[in-house]
């Protein structure tokens, strides 16, 4: 092709190539050969690729998995199988074991903790914080103020079977009720019982509203709260004399919460984790701070 | 000769110019490309950074859909891939078809207006789009059918307009940059038209649905997107290379033989290599093995046109120093060949299965968005819009170095934050404790990226910062008075001898 050179071809004084004699708009090419090393390294992509081609599938042909066998489905699920074979004895002891138990055995608490820790920073952390701290209408689970139970059997249903999960019969399912919007009570007798709530944690600021407001916290109120309003854990009512709020202690909020209700919802997880992942939560979310004594 | 003025390299001792007639070229609507080309970068810069922002402070986002990372993103990549680029690329095309062919563009001034405002109609209904919301979900084809339909008749004209004038070509042989810069147009109508096959559902919507699906859509959403990086930002921009440079260098293209064999083998490997953007998926396994190999085997092509830009410099290293245009072109060849070498390196499925997802990704396609298609553009408008403008000098090569190192230093910070973040960010992913747990959740990883991204949005005010000097450089130049100089010196000749 370019080797013989055209009729105006010249030779480039500082390289000593010549031109292919071809110009557009004062542009010249040289007729410089490719360079060598260029051209081999070429060459082994190419046999690189000649070679890949034979060891792994190349062939649009069900089961061509080419010369090593190779499929990435099949590489994935024995990188799978292994990890899950690595983890299958502590797992398995982990599963056969009471929470109590596990608490009490050095070597299964720091395997369960380390597993918690993961799998509750991947399932829990997205409502309850990366620390378990919670949020506005998500629990913290770090502190010792608990509304189904801090005692691990407690914190296992709760995980397993969820709250208000309406796809599991087990799970917990008591709620706070609408009083005003389902005409239970008037605004009026929500503006007094809140002014109640208040005056529990010694917050009142309409003392005769909260006295009118005594005589309806009773009457409505009371089964589920307790009569001085410290709480009950088999309704998962929470107790109003303490200053931790789940969806703020604020008295707006809480004319919120007594007129329209509550009702926040977690999955059971017993549907989405395996058992030993569910004893690893437990005794992770135990060793956050709020504990009650694991042998209860 | 005086520091700044600009030379032509017309007459060349030995062969001299041959005394041919040149047409009245059409150059009023290339000077609106050209600004519509700074336009168009400096707003799609902005977008990026601002973006880049969101992703470091995420109360950027406003709370307000118009505002938020999922529409701000398309508008930040087609502003700059199809705003700036494209438009920096119609600029080229049509400048150097005319030179190189030596005859006056197809349809003259009128068509190729036609051209200029169709193009911008194109890309304010696609960004309007956008911010609505109105999008095919497909990356880099976002727009939807009725901006994909406006979008395929300026492509057509642009193809007749250019092929038309390469038909009428004074010149016997087709110059290398019109091989590139036609591979260019045919391929991306191809692409265009192959992955924005879509079924409106009514004509008064702006909805519509793809014909493929699942996997198969996949494919050629990748086939599509693998190929815009091909064939719009590497061939077109090649185009762009294989002219500006030997004008700035004022030197012969290093060599003719390379430029075939790595035009040739670009254009027929490239168009395979889109499955390596689909490693670990549902795509079947060969697809993916031919995705990789075809990738790896575009090293050599690729760096092929590496080796002849920098190589047309032999000779004239020396004008490293003095012209800061040239300088922005050598710079951007050599992230070419860094980013081309750094793709072929990801593609292999292992190394992939460490970078997918990651911000090695953002990282690899900026050296190339920012150090290659940046660059080269950047330079090219240094040299170009004097000209264009008949001015003899640029007004200020102080302020063009000035940008030159403020903008070489934002892409350095950007992207070797991003190799830190993308490296770390998948090793995170992977890393189990000693008991065999992951040892990271995703939040984790995320928090863990904070410091890289406050790193890249630096790196992306320091990029954007440039291209502001750039444009009140170019704006004080056109707006310099006309010197009684002509405008095109011409230049001390390069020795040449007459063939023995």
């Amino acid at each position: 092709m370019a080797n013989t050179p055209e009729r105006d071809a010249v030779t480039d004084a500082v390289t000593g190539t010549a031109t292919t004699g071809h110009e557009w708009d004062g542009i010249r090419e040289l007729n410089t050969p490719l360079p060598k090393w260029w051209l081999w390294t070429f060459y082994a992509t190419i046999a690189f690729a000649a070679l890949w081609v034979v060891l792994y599938p190349a062939i649009p042909v069900t089961g061509a998995t080419g010369l090593l066998g190779y499929t990435a489905r099949g590489a994935a699920d024995q990188d799978r199988a292994a990890q899950a074979a690595a983890a299958e004895p502590m797992l398995a002891r982990l599963r056969a074991a009471e929470p109590a138990q596990i608490v009490a055995n050095a070597e299964l608490r720091a395997h369960a903790i380390a597993g918690g820790r993961v799998a509750f920073a991947n399932t829990c952390a997205g409502c309850h914080g990366a620390g378990g701290q919670g949020a506005p209408g998500f629990p913290s689970l770090a502190d010792d103020d608990w509304l189904w139970g801090g005692k691990l059997a407690e914190v296992e249903q709760s995980i397993r079977h969820g709250i208000r999960a309406p796809d599991d019969d087990a799970s917990r399912t008591s709620l706070m009720p609408r009083f005003q919007a389902d005409g239970m009570l008037t605004a009026a007798q929500v503006n007094d019982v809140a002014e109640h709530v208040l005056s529990l944690s010694g917050r009142a600021t309409d003392a005769a509203a909260a006295s009118r407001g005594a005589g309806v916290f009773a009457e409505n109120c009371a089964s589920c709260h307790g009569e001085r309003g410290a709480g009950n854990r088999e309704m998962g009512a929470p107790n109003l004399g303490d200053q931790v709020w789940l969806y703020g202690g604020e008295k707006a909020q809480l004319i919120r919460s007594i007129a329209f209700g509550r009702g926040g919802v977690m999955p059971a997880w017993e549907k989405r984790l395996d058992a030993a992942t569910i004893r690893m939560l437990t005794v992770y979310i135990h060793s956050l701070g709020g504990t009650e004594a694991a042998a209860q | 000769m005086p520091e700044g003025l600009i030379t032509q390299p017309v007459p060349i001792e030995g062969i001299g110019i041959r005394t041919r007639p040149q047409p009245d070229y059409v150059d009023a609507p290339l000077r609106a490309f050209a600004i519509a080309t700074v336009f168009w970068g400096i707003a799609g810069f902005l977008a990026g950074v601002y973006i880049a922002l969101q992703l470091a402070y995420p109360a950027l986002n406003l709370g307000l859909e118009y505002t938020s990372f999922g529409r701000l993103r398309p508008l930040h990549t087609s502003a700059v891939i199809f705003a700036f680029g494209g438009n920096a690329l119609l600029l080229t095309s049509l400048y150097v078809v005319q030179r190189t062919c030596r005859a006056r563009l197809l349809g003259g001034e009128d068509m190729a207006w036609c051209l200029f405002w169709g193009y911008q109609f194109f890309i304010v209904i696609a960004a309007t789009g956008y911010l609505l919301g109105v999008t095919q979900g497909k990356e880099y084809a976002e727009p939807e059918w009725y901006a994909d339909l406006w979008l395929t008749v300026v492509w057509v004209a642009y193809l007749i307009v250019y092929g038309g004038t390469i038909l009428r070509r004074q010149e016997p042989h087709i110059y290398v940059a019109n091989w590139f810069f036609l591979a260019f147009i045919i391929t991306v109508a191809v692409l265009h038209l192959g992955n924005n096959v879509a079924i409106p559902t009514s004509f008064g919507s702006t909805k519509s649905y793809g014909a493929a699906s699942g996997v198969q859509d996949a494919m050629i959403q990748w086939w599509y997107g693998h190929n815009a990086v091909g064939f719009f930002l590497t061939a077109g921009f090649l185009g762009m290379m294989y002219y500006f440079i030997p004008k700035q260098a004022e030197r012969p293209v290093y060599s003719y033989r390379l430029s075939i064999v790595h035009f040739w083998a670009i254009t027929f490997l490239y168009i395979w290599a889109g499955p390596h953007h689909l490693h670990y998926t549902a795509l079947p396994d060969w697809a993916q093995t031919l995705g990789m190999v075809f990738s790896i085997m575009l090293w050599m092509p690729s760096w092929g046109g590496m080796i002849n830009g920098l190589m047309t410099l032999s000779g004239a290293w020396d004008k490293l120093r003095t012209d800061v245009g040239l300088r922005f072109s050598v710079a951007a060849v050599g992230f070419y060949g860094m980013a081309t070498f750094e793709g072929p390196v990801m593609s292999i499925r292992a190394v992939n299965s460490l970078s997918h997802y990651t911000d090695w990704t953002i990282g690899h396609v900026h050296s190339g968005a920012l150090g290659w298609n940046g660059f080269i553009t950047f330079g090219v408008l240094y040299w170009l819009v004097p000209r264009l403008w008949g001015r003899t000098r640029l007004w200020s090569e102080r302020l063009a170095a000035w940008h030159f190192w403020i903008a070489t230093l934002g892409i350095l910070l950007y992207i070797t934050s991003m190799w830190v973040s993308g490296i770390m960010q998948g090793l995170m992913w992977r890393a189990y404790d000693h008991l065999g747990f992951l040892q990271y959740s995703f939040v984790e990883t995320v928090a863990a990226l904070h410091p890289y991204y406050v790193i890249r949005a630096l790196g992306g005010v320091l990029y954007l910062t440039g291209a502001l000097l750039m444009a009140y450089n170019l704006w004080r130049t056109v707006r310099s008075p006309v010197a009684e100089a002509p405008a095109l010196l011409p230049a001390a000749p390069t020795p040449l001898s007459a063939a023995a």
